[in-house]
């Protein structure tokens, strides 16, 4: 699915329209995050307690996701597991079709995504509407998103307002984003009111109470999980905390490492469904808890971090890959490098293999992430989980060795560096006969078709070193 | 479906135990003057904030939603609200829903609280205010008493102990609904209020 990322991201590199949008975009998006923790000091002491307080869940996962159900369900969700993404899928369309609801509103969920969700409520009748302004309009354009808390962020107002123009009855041209605005707030709240079912997703679940928690800027999140008389909620099942106390940290990571926003407009805790002597609120409220790979993930203590994750999107914002080719690049649902953790991680590493090595290893994301997940480390160990030979990989799809040629080539850069004989014979060797091997030379091509090549030394840096007096330093 | 409860249970309980790390220290922070905090915070997401004594904020908001050009305006009948055109959310929202979605100009609620570091307000919607008063109509005016500013979410959570008593729904409010996606330019009322106004209640 993510495979030929190299070919998408020469296809994007070269759409100066693209290149502008994600500038402009990140580099606000970067300014807004860095005034929000200007002082180190409160930031460093806030992401160890994030990064502690989702390794703490991730520790006690599955008796967590035990006493959530048992909370839960005493308040009157009703929670489901799924295994796969089909498996999801069926869930929710089977609970559409025991209420006989055919028109769904949606608030922002990425795990919905992850499940294709609307093709496949769409294939059997049931429509279901974005209502996330980004999400909306992507969804006028018949495209995924791009940026997993800014969906249509690849779009400027111009293409957006034909959008508008073309699919909506009546609309006039215009690129004014406050008449545009409004008029999606008509055409939505007519959805909201005709729908049979919401749809959402959630930042957390806590434990402790049984909670779904949900932020937003917009309101389609609560008005998602409140108009309708039905209400699905489709997430992870890394998604967990254990305590109310933990949910006060975690909010003062996400906005302001998301769009540095102190705190979204809306945080909405919901805890059961409506009761008798309540006037609003969805009758039902039903859980699906998604795996999907998950477990997988989780069994491997190193990579077992990635599930911290709380979809920031502040690792996207600072990446300088992910800025450059925009994320439909990545060519799955989770792009910029959680996507490139993530995604070979759930898929598998035979169909998106090639995305751990879309990264120079910057660290700019490791830097930035609030709850401290080594991306970089976990890039390079999955390109090691590729290349090296295994019959019972720890990533799925793994373990099959990876090219014949580059493995060689890594072999004899090791043994090179193992060895001070081989390695002075090597650079001696290089330094006298490198300059004379051509630019398209197999291996080095790949390198010099977008870069000078590089320029031998007359002598290697233990020479110099002698040289200069220095002798086995 | 159990089964894949358990499939993914025993799946999760086979992988390698770590221990849990303890909590590092973390302080949420405190504010010489909540109130100051709460009104700046606010304010810089576009509510409008205004202090008023206790006996006098039926006056005011008189004032506030004539000037406004407000006509129906929906509240619980307790609060005693002096105004021409007043309705009360006194039904199932499935009898309300048309009036709701498209009938109503204000709505005033209380609320349980604030918080002053990040400008926000706190409810606990109930019989008396549902979920969605304080969501579908344009302008929402909230009546906040000063006394109730607390610094931050994780010391109202504790001093009040939500854990034990969660509600159906709590909601966290700060500012009108806005949104970005359309180039990072920011508009308001996309869904929700396109204006809030709090009525500070001096003790």
């Amino acid at each position: 699915m993510a495979a030929d990322f190299a070919h998408r991201a020469h296809d994007a590199l070269n759409n100066p329209q693209l290149r502008r949008n994600f500038r402009r975009a990140m580099d606000g998006l970067m300014a807004k995050r860095a005034v929000q923790f200007a002082d180190q000091g409160d930031w460093t002491k806030l992401r160890a307690r994030g990064a502690a307080i989702k390794a703490r869940a991730l520790a006690r996962l599955p008796d967590l996701l035990e006493e959530f159900e048992r909370k839960a369900t005493a308040n009157g969700i009703h929670v489901h597991w799924a295994e796969t993404t089909a498996d999801a899928n069926r869930i929710v369309l089977e609970i559409l079709t025991a209420h006989d609801a055919k028109r769904v509103i949606k608030g922002k969920s990425m795990v919905s995504e992850e499940m294709h969700l609307n093709a496949h409520l769409h294939a059997h009748g049931i429509a279901a509407v974005e209502s996330d302004l980004g999400e909306y309009i992507i969804q006028l354009a018949g495209e995924a998103p791009s940026h997993i808390v800014m969906p249509c962020i690849h779009k400027d107002k111009g293409e957006i307002a034909q959008l508008f123009t073309d699919n909506i009855k009546d609309q006039p041209y215009t690129e004014d984003v406050d008449a545009l605005t409004a008029a999606a707030r008509t055409v939505l709240r007519q959805q909201f009111a005709a729908a049979d079912a919401g749809l959402s997703g959630a930042n957390f679940l806590v434990a402790e109470t049984g909670s779904l928690v949900l932020i937003e800027n917009e309101g389609n999140g609560r008005l998602s999980t409140t108009l309708p008389p039905l209400h699905i909620a489709v997430t992870g099942i890394e998604k967990l905390v254990e305590k109310l106390d933990d949910v006060a940290p975690l909010l003062a990571l996400l906005p302001r490492s998301a769009t540095g926003q102190p705190i979204t407009t809306y945080v909405n805790m919901i805890t059961g469904s409506r009761k008798t002597e309540e006037l609003d609120g969805p009758r039902q409220v039903h859980l699906v808890l998604l795996d999907n790979g998950r477990s997988r993930v989780y069994a491997d203590a190193q990579l077992r971090d990635t599930l911290r994750c709380i979809r920031c999107g502040a690792c996207m914002n600072h990446c300088p890959v992910y800025a450059r080719v925009g994320g439909h690049t990545y060519g799955s649902v989770y792009p910029g490098p959680i996507g490139k953790i993530l995604t070979p991680q759930l898929a598998g590493l035979d169909c998106a293999g090639d995305l751990p090595h879309a990264s120079t290893l910057c660290n700019a994301c490791v830097e930035v992430c609030p709850v401290q997940i080594p991306i970089a480390d976990i890039l390079v160990r999955l390109r090691t989980e590729a290349a090296e030979p295994s019959a019972s990989p720890a990533v799925k799809g793994g373990g099959g060795g990876g090219s014949v040629v580059e493995n060689t080539v890594w072999r004899g850069w090791t043994a090179m560096h193992a060895n001070p004989a081989a390695y002075a014979l090597a650079t001696r060797a290089l330094a006298l006969l490198g300059n004379f091997i051509p630019a398209a030379a197999p291996l080095l091509k790949q390198w010099t078709t977008m870069r000078s090549k590089p320029k031998f030394a007359g002598k290697s840096l233990h020479q110099l070193a002698r040289d200069k007096g220095f002798d086995h330093e | 479906m159990s089964d894949a409860r358990a499939a993914i249970l025993s799946r999760l309980r086979a992988a390698p135990q770590l221990a849990p790390p303890e909590y590092p220290d973390w302080q949420p922070p405190r504010f010489g003057n909540r109130l100051e905090r709460f009104r700046i915070m606010l304010e810089a997401v576009h509510g409008e904030v205004y202090e008023v004594a206790a006996d006098q904020w039926r006056e005011r908001l008189r004032a506030i939603l004539s000037a406004k050009g407000v006509n129906k305006v929906m509240a619980a009948p307790h609060l005693g609200v002096d105004w021409p055109e007043i309705l009360a959310y006194d039904r199932p929202v499935e009898d309300l829903k048309e009036l709701l979605v498209d009938g109503i100009d204000a709505a005033v609620t209380t609320t349980r609280g604030a918080i002053a570091e990040t400008g926000t307000l706190v409810l606990w919607p109930d019989v008396d205010e549902p979920r969605l008063l304080s969501l579908l109509p344009p302008i929402h005016v909230a009546l906040l008493n000063q006394a109730d500013i607390a610094d931050t979410l994780a010391e109202m959570m504790t001093a009040q102990n939500w854990a034990a008593t969660m509600p159906t729904n709590v909601l966290l409010i700060s500012g009108p609904s806005k949104t970005a996606d359309i180039e990072q330019t920011l508009a308001y009322g996309v869904h929700g209020p396109k204006q809030l106004i709090v009525l500070v209640l001096q003790s």
